[in-house]
């Protein structure tokens, strides 16, 4: 056995064997996983860096401009306006997401009859991928081989077939629909999780107390689950901000590009437009706003004082 | 008879719930239920809208017939998923068992560097780098590969899956591994014979993360794979629904969006407390 663990680190120096030389195996162990994450993601984050200083043409040389792309992103009228829509999303779809998943959070925290199949059931969007439910709902709002609009013509509820996805609010409103059905489950998990971890004595303490369900609900539940609410909060704000597939999927950032998220402004630029040194200027402003935001995550997920 | 008043109404709530429960869960599954369904309308039907979701003019498998004649037919496609979905598997368990040993077991030099900087890679979105990866996978003659690719899912799968796995490692008593080394195990044979038994619910649970983070991966498929024939199936039926083989045969998107869905269904209604468990570790910590 010792030969084994000898020939895994030959060139160690003499003074290493012993607890030193099983020591330094452990960088063994970790090496495969450094070499990915430094090649496919530190050399390419150093990259996007230096390439954002550059004009970068798929084809031909590039060259040196310093700032001038984050010059010309202030003038990017239409970089900014994605900005604003992925951001006005941000705000709609988050709080759309938790004003579903916390009720039914608080629905399967109880145990009763059945609680495992209505779990299961509200989870089952979340692990099918973000394409698969962009696919499946561009056919349900089709105007003609759809189901809403047909639906809603056969009820009579409109006069004609509209098309949902012609005009920008309802277009943006279907979107909204299809992410919460898609990702209300899984916030409901990790909601659960923080509703779980909260001491059912301390309930049923208030509620000797006198204390009804909407001022345990503010006084206990709420306070108690800080961390689970912002992990919660920060999963969908993040995963918002990077919305792609879907707008690509179902609308192509129409109708007349309305609906261009940052990412797909950035998708558009460097891999239609292949403009690699502007692009990556854009995705250093993304970059900057997704660590801002990680800071703002570590902060709210800091542990409460006084306990461990 | 204040008693039974109270026994009635609690009847009354308990079937208000219920009623909310069933309701909410229909609205989950219907437009699931509804296209797996619709995919076994016959060509004509399917271009229709699907009133009612099942078929009414016979039970056909046409559509599944139909999505293969598109561009390169649907098994290549499929094929490419499966590829690249179980290599994600292989390699994200072998990566990140190792380096969660390596971080759980060792003391060396940088250790806690590396575990920091492999964790925050976390925070960096990966949408943010995706043309430096093009250009790195050029380089090193791996651009338009399912190989690749791979590379690359396995990189966004580490900084989750090796914080699975050292808390797996931590978990395990010392004393055991004690016992073993007092018995002649070394490091490679501790790892396999006495540690892999001991960690193998963490292992299920990267796995699957692994799988379905593959799977459905989406973005970076698009802009790394150009070549028709490395197509995963995401691509291949966003191209299909885009109209870019022609006119849209919904009853096409329809099977091919049950073949893309299913396997992730069955995989969680098997593994569904692995997966659960997943979240919650990420949720507490």
């Amino acid at each position: 056995m010792t030969t084994i663990a000898a020939t895994s680190a030959p060139a160690r120096p003499r003074k290493l064997v012993g607890a030193g030389r099983r020591q330094w195996v452990g960088l063994l162990y970790v090496a495969p996983a450094v070499a990915l994450v430094v090649v496919f993601f530190i050399i390419p984050l150093g990259m996007t860096a230096w390439m954002s200083l550059h004009n970068w043409p798929l084809m031909g040389e590039h060259s040196f401009i310093g700032l001038a792309n984050y010059w010309a992103i202030l003038r990017d009228t239409r970089f900014w306006n994605a900005l604003r829509f992925t951001g006005w999303y941000t705000l709609v779809v988050t709080i759309a997401i938790f004003a579903v998943a916390f009720p039914l959070a608080l629905f399967i925290e109880r145990p009763r009859r059945l609680t495992g199949f209505y779990r299961t059931s509200f989870f089952m969007p979340a692990v099918i991928g973000f394409a698969s439910a962009s696919l499946l709902w561009s056919w349900l709002l089709n105007v003609d081989s759809g189901l809403f609009s047909p639906a809603a013509f056969d009820l009579g509820l409109t006069e004609k077939k509209v098309n949902l996805l012609a005009t920008f609010q309802p277009a943006f409103w279907s979107i909204i629909a299809m992410v919460v059905w898609k990702v209300a489950g899984f916030t409901m998990i990790i909601l659960m999780t923080g509703l779980q971890s909260i001491p059912s004595e301390l309930q049923e303490a208030a509620m000797i107390d006198g204390a009804g369900p909407f001022a345990r609900f503010r006084a206990i539940t709420l306070p108690l689950m800080r961390r689970t609410l912002a992990l919660a909060l920060i999963l969908s704000v993040a995963g918002s901000i990077l919305a792609f597939d879907q707008f690509y999927i179902i609308l192509r950032g129409g109708p007349r590009n309305q609906t261009l998220t940052a990412v797909y402004w950035i998708f558009n630029q460097s891999f239609v437009s292949f403009k690699l040194g502007y692009g990556a200027a854009l995705s250093m402003i993304l970059l900057a706003i997704l660590v801002a935001l990680s800071m703002v995550q570590l902060w709210l997920l800091r542990k409460p004082e006084g306990v461990d | 008879m204040a008693q039974a008043r109270s026994r009635s109404s609690r009847l009354r709530l308990g079937i208000a719930e219920h009623a909310t429960g069933m309701i909410a869960s229909v609205l989950f599954l219907a437009p699931i239920v509804w296209t797996v369904l619709s995919a076994f309308k016959p060509s004509q039907e399917a271009r229709l809208p699907p009133l009612p979701p099942w078929p009414t003019t016979g039970f056909s498998v046409e559509n599944y017939g139909t999505l293969n004649t598109f561009g390169d037919g649907l098994w290549l496609p499929a094929q490419n998923s499966i590829y690249v979905s179980t290599m994600t598997v292989v390699f994200s368990v072998i990566v990140s068992v190792l380096a969660g040993y390596g971080f759980s077991r060792f003391r060396f030099p940088f250790k806690d560097l590396l575990f920091v900087v492999i964790l925050s890679t976390i925070m960096i979105p990966f949408q943010s780098i995706l043309t430096p990866i093009f250009l790195v996978l050029t380089k090193i003659g791996l651009h338009n590969t399912l190989t690749g690719l791979v590379c690359v899912y396995v990189t966004l799968q580490l900084p989750f899956s090796i914080f699975m796995m050292r808390n797996a490692f931590d978990a395990v008593p010392r004393e055991i591994e004690e016992a073993a080394r007092m018995d002649g195990a070394n490091n490679v044979t501790m790892l396999i014979r006495v540690m892999l038994p001991l960690v193998w619910p963490g292992i299920v649970t990267i796995a699957l993360f692994a799988f379905l983070g593959a799977w459905n991966e989406f973005l970076a498929a698009l802009v790394l794979m150009t070549d028709q024939s490395k197509f995963t199936l995401p691509i291949m039926m966003t191209a299909l629904q885009s109209g870019r083989f022609g006119a849209i045969d919904w009853g096409a998107v329809q099977a091919g969006v049950t073949v893309m869905m299913v396997p992730c269904l069955i995989l969680f209604l098997l593994l569904q407390r692995f997966y659960i468990r997943g979240l919650m570790a990420g949720a507490v910590k």
